[in-house]
């Protein structure tokens, strides 16, 4: 089993014999995964050979560190975009110029994981210009251009340890937030050294507000909240009558440590905390906030240099609510709440305990009115904690067992996933009746509606990414490759048209009708923006030069030939960087540069654009190079030879390609 | 047909083989595009040369060299197009411009920088280069101006 969200033995145990009880009470369901598919399902997925997608699909790649680019509704794999792992294909973090997108106060780290791609918004809707994601481990947010569907920045969140509660985002992209995952004691060196088991005095947790520069994508963080030691598990922005407030889940109240399948499951409800985000963004402008220590990196690429930019915070702005009455609020929620989810009207948030037999939704109007009445049970670590009964709209009854996720469609319906019933519930925000349910294969964990988080919901697919394969595909050993599923979700029944392995984990993901996004479309790189320090625009700026023991050529590419093709005078003990710039102007000719014995990675290197591969030759001889991304008829002809002579050698530094014109 | 009568031919030749490329459905049609480069079924929102925009002589009077031009065009062919084509006589990856200019109508020149894609898909003379060379000649994307200068530093070669 690959990364059980629940692995209570307990739960697990009864897991089956009440799947089996449901499947029984349920005499609807199709008990074969034959009649659950429509006869017609084939042709609703259909893409025709040179047709395209009606959805770009972005897909978190959880343990890959990575996001997948599905279309919908074929489930086609078009793309994967390196973020936080390294990409040897492309040369994503080991070429000079794409390393530093990697860097982080904890020096070069090549992986992450990456959980929740969340779409740019302008009004609530998603635009089509971004898509952020978190990192997990180190804690992190990506944030890809659309454009390019390259990385364009990446932010290192400090005083967070495992940002999962992220990167969901305010309804202008604002700002998008990170909640930790793990509390940790903070501030000075002898703070942070402290017996774990002093959690419940030293421990604490964070929230984060970035701030993208909506011209540039730069990320910085605007201020970052300092809350009461608990997990922060999920997060989303309020909406319509809640714009300017968010909702994060938080579970652990019990302030556990160990053993916490158990000890942080004590408690019948942990909470949602409300932000009022407009009010800390007040607060920060008027310089309330203090400055405390929280070094971090900020990353960006200049796409006119084709270079990472590395910028280093010492600290970060933090508001303390305990001075600030008004600015959180703890909302009950029964019990280890995972998804914190808002309803395209704004009016209502779903919490999902995940442990819970039931889902609560709760009112912002109501919630607006207990806090204007003062309707407190108390205070959770001074923060005050409103009357469950006050702020709750209603609760969906027996939904099934392990709610985790929920999305939403146009028609004022949600669609939650059932991670221990392995199913997808649909029902009504207002009257909270159940209206459908079908069976996931196996074990989801999110879902999603195209649009299903945001203001417009777009409707007509829910999509549940599981946790569990089993037996859905021809077999591959031990492990196996996760999977979708489609659904139609236009009618009142909600139908199964599809199935489709993933890479990675699939955790969340979002999509967006591509009419959005196509209109940004960068095609390549245009040459004369090139500022890339070592570019040589055009085979006259080729060479090749000497600094010490460092050998920098300055090569270029086009169909199908390097310049230069022939480099001698290297001498063992140099450093050589090769900086290839592709000289091609038109789509979809990337050239590719591999060189015999490199102990990094090979590049690809993109029409317009220059990038450097480092090789320290380890022996004397002549080493070929070639071109690995097959660009014409004469690809097999584009290759390159170094010479590489001992360390007292006295050949002189020498490149060129032989001139066709050379009697001339 | 010679080169005159296949310049003059160009664009209804563009129109017609787009025609006959929408409207063939395993028909016997022969398809002039090497295989694997096909134009894609669904047209591209951004395609930038609309083939009926073809230049023919009249949209080209060409005086006396401009030297100010020649100079500008052979900033841009150093960036764009030298990587391929040699300033003598010899073929890189496509003919060296050496004379170019007495053996290809201006027209014709300024249709291969600029409606690249265009020219290999319907133009006989282009094709037959593809033949000979095997690269397909790169859309460089050049704007008019850009290739107008080129062409004027062609002339001085």
């Amino acid at each position: 089993m690959k990364r059980p969200l629940l692995t209570s033995s307990l739960l697990l145990g009864a897991a089956g014999a009440l799947f089996l009880l449901f499947n029984s009470l349920q005499g609807c369901r199709p008990r074969t995964v034959e009649a659950a598919v429509g006869g017609d399902a084939a042709s609703r997925t259909y893409v025709k050979p040179g047709a395209y997608d009606e959805f770009y699909n972005l897909v978190s790649g959880g343990f890959s560190g990575q996001v997948a680019v599905y279309g919908l509704p074929s489930g086609r794999l078009l793309r994967e975009i390196p973020v936080f792992s390294v990409d040897p294909e492309s040369g994503y973090g080991y070429s000079e110029e794409t390393k530093g997108m990697l860097s982080t106060t904890q020096g070069f780290i090549p992986w992450d994981d990456s959980h929740h791609p969340e779409l740019s918004q302008t009004d609530g809707v998603p635009d089509g210009k971004w898509c952020f994601i978190n990192g997990n481990n180190t804690p992190r947010i990506a944030l890809i251009d659309l454009g390019t569907f390259r990385t364009a920045s990446i932010i290192e969140i400090p005083n967070s340890a495992g940002n999962h509660s992220s990167p969901f985002t305010t309804g202008n992209s604002e700002y998008v937030v990170a909640g930790t995952r793990f509390s940790i004691p903070m501030g000075d060196e002898s703070s942070r050294d402290v017996p774990i088991k002093t959690y419940k005095e030293n421990f604490k947790g964070t929230v984060s507000f970035i701030h993208p520069d909506p011209e540039t994508g730069k990320m910085n963080i605007a201020f970052q909240i300092k809350t009461p030691g608990v997990n922060f598990d999920l997060s989303h922005a309020g909406k319509g009558p809640s714009e300017g407030w968010f909702f994060f889940s938080c579970y652990n109240t019990e302030q556990a440590y160990s053993l916490m399948e158990v000890n942080s499951s004590q408690r019948d409800k942990d909470f949602i905390m409300a932000v009022n985000w407009r009010m800390a963004e007040q607060l920060a402008r008027e310089g309330k906030g203090k400055r405390v220590p929280g070094k971090h990196h900020s990353n960006w690429w200049n796409h006119h240099t084709h270079s990472a930019e590395s910028t280093v915070y010492e600290d970060v702005l933090q508001l303390d609510p305990k001075e600030h009455p008004g600015l959180l609020y703890f909302m009950p929620c029964p019990k280890s709440p995972h998804g914190c989810d808002v309803d395209p009207s704004g009016k209502y948030i779903i919490g999902s305990g995940k442990l819970a037999a039931l889902i609560p939704v709760f009112s912002f109007e109501k919630m607006k009115a207990a806090i204007a009445a003062n309707d407190l049970e108390g205070d959770y670590d001074g923060i005050p904690v409103l009357k469950y009964e006050s702020v709750l709209h209603g609760e969906v009854k027996k939904p099934g067992l392990g709610p985790l996720h929920t999305e939403f469609d146009a028609n004022g319906n949600a669609y939650t996933s059932m991670f221990v019933s392995s199913e997808i519930v649909k029902w009504n925000v207002q009257s909270l009746e159940v209206l459908d349910r079908v069976p996931t294969y196996y074990s989801i964990g999110h879902l999603m509606v195209p649009g299903g988080d945001s203001k417009k919901p777009w409707g007509k697919y829910v999509v549940a990414y599981n946790k569990i394969t089993k037996d859905r595909y021809l077999p591959t050993g031990p492990e196996l490759s996760q999977s979708a599923q489609l659904y139609s979700i236009e009618g009142d029944k909600m139908e199964l048209l599809l199935d489709f392995p993933t890479t990675g984990e699939p955790h969340y993901a979002q999509a967006i009708p591509a009419d959005l996004v196509r209109p940004r479309e960068v095609k390549f790189f245009k040459i004369e923006e090139n500022q890339h320090p070592y570019a040589a625009k055009g085979e006259k700026e080729t060479r090749v030069e000497r600094k010490g023991k460092e050998v920098h050529i300055y090569m270029t590419t086009i169909r199908s030939h390097f310049a230069p093709d022939n480099v001698e005078g290297v001498k063992l003990g140099d450093e050589v960087y090769f900086h290839v710039t592709n000289l091609e102007q038109d789509w979809d000719v990337p050239h590719g540069f591999a060189i015999k014995g490199a102990q990094n990675a090979e590049l690809l290197i993109m029409p317009g654009e220059t990038q450097t591969l480092k090789w320290v030759p380890g022996r004397v001889g002549v080493v070929p190079y070639y071109c690995t991304d097959f660009c014409s008829a004469l690809h097999q002809e584009m290759q390159g030879y170094v010479r590489v002579s001992p360390a007292n050698s006295t050949v002189p530094l020498t490149a060129y390609t032989v001139s066709v014109d050379a009697e001339l | 047909m010679n080169n005159a009568q296949a310049r003059k031919s160009i664009s209804r030749l563009v129109v017609w083989g787009m025609v006959l490329t929408m409207v063939a459905c395993g028909g016997s049609e022969k398809r002039t595009t090497p295989p694997g480069t096909t134009a894609p079924a669904v047209p591209e929102p951004n395609a930038t040369t609309p083939a009926k925009e073809l230049y023919t002589a009249a949209d080209l009077a060409l005086a006396d060299v401009d030297q100010g031009m020649a100079a500008k065009g052979k900033a841009t062919s150093e960036m764009k197009c030298t990587a391929c084509h040699s300033m003598g006589e010899n073929r890189i990856v496509g003919p060296g411009w050496k004379g170019i200019t007495t053996k290809r109508e201006p027209a014709w020149i300024m249709n291969m920088i600029v409606h690249t894609d265009a020219m290999l898909e319907t133009d006989p003379e282009a094709q037959k280069m593809l033949e000979e060379c095997l690269v397909r000649m790169p859309n460089q994307n050049l704007s008019h101006d850009e290739a107008r200068e080129v062409l004027e530093y062609m002339r001085t070669l």
